[in-house]
């Protein structure tokens, strides 16, 4: 394995990144954030919702913004570069398995992904506060959960940025993205399903639904939350899933 | 160790799926519906193309477009699978040893690739930086490289806003700055003004004096005359021609090409045409025309009129070629290069 050339594009993503920093800091916090401030303090603040939402949605946003990140910083590049610039075909050509540009990609995803997951606590905190119950007991279990949401962003977005053709970007995001967020157990936990018996079953099959149930399971366990063996057993299933049919699809796009 | 390039048996089909409009192409998760059997349709681009290039040979392949030079060259390159046959650069063999090949080469594609995220300079020195060179030699190469094509005052600036010529130009300076065995260029001229394109051909002459591997596309029969050691002529994904540009221009009949227009001819007349001094073939290409190849040129045309204006023929346009490239291209395929 050639490490010198992975982490020469590594450097690369991230030099972009770093370019490109504040654009994404408005892409990425600012609609969660907008939420969070009409849900949890307009919306709590007037009393149309109990003060205890504020710290039920704070795990929620954090995965909105966790896979959000992951999704675009894959996805988006890979469905330029591949179609329409032919850019990556620069790194296609360094003295490396093609695999592991797409493992690069991954692995640049999931930093990003934690980053955003990390600095939107604290500015959703600001937002919310007084009220926002915090609570990690298990640090540990915590920031496997983060990397493992983090690794589902970015292997998704893997997935979605080798099977989308460039002028489906728009379908991603209403037909996948969109339905996946609000049946994502992201703006209300998996148990206020029980009256919607089949939804509820139904839902499982989003990756999503663990991700924020995870997140509220480590954050705010006084709220009712899935087992973390099963959150832990389906994060884990959808990542090698997704990087399964990710690298099989790279590969599809990289060679003809 | 200088690599030379090998290719046995090439043989490329490519079975692409059916546009939008049949119905399948449209945005579908699920595996696509079990819909009435059609055959796939196929198209052979490559159809057992084999080539001994030296190494240190600057070597052309010239065809039309279409004819499978761009696919020779991502088969050399590791980007299309061949369906069949063999390909090595070097000893390495190209399917088998992708990562051993790619130390060995550089490309330049046929459209700009370049990563518009970056600036020309830092899409040198990250382009080293995937070929393990350290800091300090990236930022020489790409300072020498910068300046021999002439991009040093626009050095730090994105490539988005470049022009068509300097993409170009930035390309083929990125595909030198590993500094490869065997460097692949598929019609790098297009685009480009002449002034430019002679600076491209006085760097690959350069280039190739250092014992580099040179391995060219294009369908410019001046370009190919005038950098080539040897060509191939390709057509329809097979190798037509092949040998110096000299030796490929003697082999066309007389050399001389009169392409010949009349009202309407007839066979008798056509053999009329055969028995002129120094005419070596006449082919008939369609009811009106007729391709002359002879030894001299200019002074059959006043025999071509007289024996036309003898046998009652009207003769409407000449057009005299001297031996050149494309008499050959149109000698083995009845077509000219350009149509």
């Amino acid at each position: 394995m050639n490490w010198k050339a992975f982490f020469a594009m590594l450097a690369r993503d991230a030099h972009v990144a770093r370019r490109n920093f504040v654009a994404l800091l408005f892409q990425t916090f600012l609609q969660p954030l907008m939420f969070v401030f009409i849900f949890g303090r307009v919306m709590v603040g007037s009393g149309y919702m109990p003060p205890s939402y504020k710290s039920l949605l704070l795990p929620g946003i954090m995965a909105i913004c966790m896979v959000g990140t992951g999704i675009w910083a894959v996805a988006m590049p890979l469905i330029a570069e591949f179609q329409f610039t032919r850019e990556i075909e620069d790194r296609l050509l360094a003295p490396m398995e093609i695999s592991w540009l797409a493992i690069e990609k991954v692995v640049a995803g999931t930093l990003q992904a934690l980053a955003a997951g990390f600095m939107v606590i604290p500015a959703a905190w600001l937002l919310l506060r007084p009220g926002v119950g915090l609570n990690v007991p298990h640090p540990l279990l915590f920031a496997l959960v983060a990397v493992l949401v983090a690794l589902f962003s970015a292997t998704g977005g893997l997935a979605l940025g080798c099977s989308m053709q460039q002028t489906h970007i728009g379908l991603m995001f209403s037909l996948i993205v969109a339905p996946m967020i609000f049946f994502g157990c992201t703006y209300y936990p998996w148990s206020a399903l029980d009256k919607f018996p089949i939804l509820q079953k139904a839902v499982l099959v989003n990756p999503l639904v663990y991700a924020s149930e995870g997140l509220r399971g480590t954050m705010v366990p006084q709220f009712p939350h899935l087992p973390m063996t099963a959150v832990i057993i389906g994060l884990v299933f959808f990542n090698a899933l997704l990087l399964f049919v990710g690298l099989r699809n790279f590969h599809g796009k990289s060679v003809t | 160790m200088v690599a030379g390039i090998r290719t046995r048996d090439l043989r490329k089909v490519y079975t692409s799926a059916p546009p939008v409009g049949a119905g399948t192409g449209g945005f579908s998760f699920g595996a696509p519906k079990a819909k009435a059997k059609q055959p796939k349709p196929q198209i052979v681009a490559l159809d057992g193309i084999s080539l001994d290039i030296l190494p240190g040979e600057i070597f052309c392949l010239l065809g039309p477009n279409g004819a499978g030079k761009s696919t020779t060259v991502g088969v050399l390159t590791t980007r299309v699978r061949p369906t069949a046959g063999q390909a090595f650069i070097g000893d390495h063999d190209v399917w088998q040893e992708q990562v051993a090949v790619k130390r060995l080469i550089g490309v330049v594609a046929q459209r700009p690739n370049l990563d518009f995220s970056l600036t020309a300079r830092e899409i040198l020195t990250f382009h080293g930086a995937y070929f393990g060179l350290s800091s300090h030699e990236r930022a020489k190469r790409a300072e020498a490289l910068l300046e021999r094509f002439k991009l040093t005052d626009r050095a730090d600036q994105m490539v988005r806003g470049f022009s068509g010529g300097m993409m170009q130009r930035l390309s083929i300076a990125r595909a030198m700055m590993h500094d490869p065995q065997v460097l692949f260029l598929d019609e790098p001229s297009a685009g480009l003004d002449p002034q430019t394109r002679l600076l491209l051909w006085e760097i690959v002459r350069e280039y190739n004096q250092s014992g580099k591997t040179i391995l060219l596309t294009t369908h410019n029969m001046e370009e190919a005359d005038a950098l080539c050691k040897r060509l191939a002529i390709i057509d329809h994904g097979r190798v037509i021609a092949l040998g110096t540009p000299q030796e490929l221009k003697t082999s066309v009949p007389g050399g001389y090409l009169l392409r010949l227009r009349f009202g309407l001819h007839s066979p008798d007349f056509l053999k009329l045409l055969q028995g002129l001094a120094g005419v070596r073939e006449v082919r008939a290409n369609d009811s009106n025309g007729a391709d002359l190849y002879a030894d001299r040129g200019g002074s059959l045309v006043a025999e071509v009129a007289s024996l036309a204006s003898t046998a009652g023929v009207e003769l409407c346009d000449v057009h005299i070629s001297e031996p050149s490239l494309e008499n050959l291209f149109l000698h083995h395929t009845g077509r000219s290069l350009r149509e």
